[in-house]
């Protein structure tokens, strides 16, 4: 029966072409316009590391108090003092502190110019804690981090560029002038958002190239390369900033338990007690402890654009929706008198909802295959709205084509309950009279 | 008009479809409201004007390698009079930051140096005597700085300097009643003072975010060769120059230094190219929305003349029958369009109720604003005016119908 009826709503279709055409530009309309937005915003709230992001945590500690903080959150990124504290208190399994920096590359190459890539000062732990993949060797050790060592662990397209692909653990790079010895190259390693660092990138940006110990980089007296802020003048020369209350580094702890969880944040929470001892907090403890997506959550790291766009196109699917509705109740009310016939030839109402809703599930599949294809051009022009970096992101893959067929017949189904109701309410006596 | 009372009679008689005419007619109202509302806010932003005459404008970002910061001036020094030199660059000077580009300074502007809160919010362009030219920007009252009061300094141990052209929004914010010129204002933290020696018409701040809106133009030009290994170069070109110094002007820069990094996607820029990506989510989203209005008002053109006519087809006998009374076809074609005027105000009421409703929606969580009612006014009169086009051609159709009909059996 099921084939019957699907191939009665094809030929439906060729019946009021007008009516029908218009069902399916909506149909198709809408559902691409919700699909082109979903996908933007599936790229913006995606979880970037779904292994790790609940025993990741970053800490915040209030350290500007009542007066400068965002209305009583704590800032979100961390002083120096603050950072250093908690690396030296070793509370968590694994832990770093880190911020970008800006470092030229200097190939050995006389004829290639210097390079700047994206490149990160952190501690050797962030490598396993970030479950960063290498391609040959390692990241480096805490006691190259205690050493203040200059290691470093380059990229893949770094290591094509400079080494021309081959095994360069143990060579010899110059960055700014100084030689670092190699000791990993990592392989194609690019989160997004890029959950390590929301607060600088704004949660995307190009794939980090370069990366040195955070203890050799503030030995070097590199600055931030991302946001510095501060309440107050930091004072003069780089020993005064570092000893300031200026915000700049990003934290990460992994936390395993839930137990881990608790005692950080009594930890974190007693070190802000003690700072309030000491007099340098005139205020009470102030800490917060989020797990990756609650920090990508609070760091706003899906743009308001992709919000307010996924909302107007889920209303501009649903005003679809309402069009069909009235469309759909033309079309079968058109119908009447085959349906008293039908009725009277000893059709169930049954018969009738399985026919209606079969043949407007078929009206469903044109419309999503418009959609299919509109939703092909609204990914063209979604670089018109969105930054490069997130534009990129949102794609047409399998589980996007499957969606946008299932929403579209789905949605029309839902659309065609009541007209196929009405239609078979049909009095079969009143028709068949009135002929 | 007189036909109000029948027309709601017959109105009950098929309700399903008046509801969802007019509820479209609603949620069309509400969305496309709030989607001019953006397009208008969007619009207004991106044609902001940043105070510099944008054409033959070039900007360069540059990096020193291997090179510390106190080692630095006299190598921006030495690149600046390169770059003076390149044939087609009529001037050029090196800063932190011009505004769109996207990153800057911003420190708060106040007249007490002991008040907590600023009196005013402030971006810091450090420039030399080259900038105003260079910029294009225009002097309004004072004078320029002179050679000999520019000063070297770390970005880390900065002192603000004695002297400062101020924009005239900020010199406003900073001394409504009287005029700024000669006066003191202090940046920051700094307790010692900096004296307007001048006061340009207008200077964008380095953002284009709304976190900016509320001072938008205010900055402060102080005489500061900053000492930074990141480095930024605005070049004026010749009149008609513009393409030829993009790419010479690279050139003689690594030529005068090669340890040098030009950095990234914002290294070498024209000043079009600047306003371009600074807003360009701003173009990006009025563009979205009006796309969003227009296909929303076809579609529900196309649902109204879908259902109507239908109603149409149902009513053929009753037209005919009308029409053989002694109904003119004037009467039969007023009838309609009254029909969908009726459906048509039901639904923008309820529809701007919801554009209304919306809106502070859209603000609460968005930070938007507050949607003015001559929108929702204008939303109102596009949609009737569309119902009633849109429920022309059937309506001629049904006044078409002839007496004739009547006598036939459906």
């Amino acid at each position: 029966m099921f084939a019957y009826y699907f191939q009665l709503g094809v030929r439906s279709l060729r019946r009021n072409p007008v009516l029908t055409a218009l069902m399916i530009m909506a149909i198709g309309f809408g559902v691409a316009a919700s699909m082109t937005t979903y996908s933007v915003f599936r790229a913006t709230s995606n979880n970037p590391i779904p292994q790790r992001s609940s025993v990741l945590f970053a800490p915040q500690i209030d350290n500007w108090g009542p007066e400068d903080n965002d209305k009583g959150e704590p800032p979100s990124a961390m002083t120096y003092t603050d950072a250093m504290a908690l690396m030296r208190a070793h509370k968590a399994q694994r832990q770093t502190a880190l911020y970008p920096i800006a470092i030229s590359v200097v190939p050995d190459d006389a004829n290639m110019l210097p390079i700047m890539e994206n490149s990160y000062a952190w501690y050797g732990d962030a490598f396993s804690m970030f479950d960063v993949p290498f391609l040959y060797g390692s990241g480096w050790t805490s006691a190259e981090d205690d050493a203040h060592a200059a290691v470093t662990v380059i990229s893949r397209a770094l290591n094509e560029k400079l080494f021309h692909g081959a095994n360069s653990v143990g060579r010899a790079l110059n960055i700014d002038g100084h030689s670092y010895r190699i000791t990993g190259v990592i392989d194609t390693w690019n989160p997004q958002p890029l959950f390590f660092d929301p607060v600088n990138t704004s949660g995307f940006d190009d794939p980090t190239q370069v990366f040195i110990p955070f203890t050799r980089a503030i030995d070097l007296k590199l600055p931030t390369a991302g946001n510095n802020n501060c309440n107050k003048d930091a004072g003069d020369g780089y020993e005064a900033w570092l000893r300031s209350e200026c915000i700049w580094i990003q934290y990460w702890a992994e936390l395993p338990q839930s137990t881990a969880v608790a005692s950080y944040k009594d930890f974190l929470a007693g070190y802000a007690a003690e700072q309030q001892r000491a007099g340098r907090f005139r205020w009470a403890p102030n800490v917060r402890l989020n797990d990756v997506m609650k920090w990508m959550d609070v760091q706003k790291v899906v743009p308001p654009e992709s919000k307010i766009s996924l909302l107007v196109s889920l209303g501009f699917l649903l005003i679809c929706l309402v069009n069909t509705v009235g469309l759909l109740l033309a079309k079968f009310m058109k119908r009447s008198s085959e349906i008293g016939v039908r009725r009277a030839l000893g059709a169930s109402r049954r018969e009738i909802y399985a026919q209606f809703l079969i043949e407007s599930a078929t009206v469903g599949l044109a419309g999503g295959l418009l959609g299919l294809i509109l939703t092909g051009v609204g990914m063209l022009g979604i670089g018109l709205v969105f930054e490069p970096q997130i534009a990129r992101l949102a794609h047409l893959d399998v589980k996007l084509i499957a969606l946008t067929l299932l929403v579209a017949i789905m949605a029309t189904v839902m659309a065609a309950f009541y007209p196929t109701w009405r239609a078979a309410q049909v009095q079969p006596a009143w028709q068949l009279k009135s002929n | 008009m007189l036909q109000i009372k029948p027309i709601l009679v017959a109105l009950k008689r098929h309700k399903a479809g008046t509801i969802l005419i007019a509820l479209q007619i609603a949620l069309t109202l509400a969305i496309v409201c709030n989607a001019l509302f953006i397009i208008q806010q969007r619009v207004t932003r991106l044609q902001r004007p940043t105070g510099l005459q944008e054409s033959d404008l070039l900007t360069i970002q540059s990096r020193f390698v291997g090179v510390a910061d106190d080692g630095v001036a006299p190598l921006i020094r030495s690149d600046v009079l390169a770059l003076r030199q390149v044939t087609g660059v009529e001037d050029a000077y090196a800063t932190n930051s011009y505004p769109l580009r996207g990153g800057g300074w911003s420190t708060g502007a106040r007249l007490n140096p002991d008040a907590k809160k600023p009196t005013a919010q402030t971006t810091q362009y450090f420039v030399d005597e080259h900038a105003l030219a260079t910029m294009g920007a225009k002097l309004i009252a004072g004078r320029n700085f002179n050679a000999g009061e520019i000063v070297v300094a770390d970005p880390k141990s900065l002192k603000t300097p004695p002297q400062a052209i101020v924009t005239k929004a900020l010199a406003e914010k900073l001394y409504p009643k009287e005029s700024a010129l000669g006066k003191p204002f202090y940046l920051g933290d700094d307790k010692t003072p900096a004296t307007i020696i001048g006061i340009v018409e207008r200077l964008q701040v380095p953002w284009s975010g709304t976190w900016t809106d509320n001072f938008n133009d205010n900055a402060v030009l102080l005489p500061v060769q900053l000492t930074s290994n990141f480095t930024v170069y605005l070049i004026r070109a010749k009149p008609g120059q513009l393409a030829d110094i993009t790419k010479s002007v690279p050139a003689a820069l690594f030529k005068n230094n090669r340890m040098r990094v030009i950095t990234g996607e914002r290294g070498i820029r024209t000043f079009a190219t600047v306003r371009e990506q600074a807003y360009k989510s701003d173009r990006g989203m009025a563009i979205l929305m009006g796309v969003v209005c227009l296909v929303l008002l076809a579609i529900t053109a196309a649902g109204i003349v879908g259902l109507t006519s239908f109603w149409v087809g149902q009513r053929r006998k009753q037209i005919g029958v009308r029409r053989a009374l002694g109904a003119t076809k004037r009467d039969i074609l007023s009838y309609f369009l009254t029909e969908n005027l009726l459906i048509g105000i039901v639904g923008v009421v309820i529809g701007a109720g919801l554009a209304i409703g919306m809106n502070l929606w859209l603000v609460s969580h968005f930070e938007m604003a507050r949607l003015s009612l001559v929108y929702v006014l204008a939303g109102v009169v596009l949609l009737l005016l569309l119902g009633q086009g849109a429920v022309l051609a059937p309506a001629m159709r049904a006044s078409r119908v002839s007496p004739i009909e009547a006598t036939r059996s459906v």
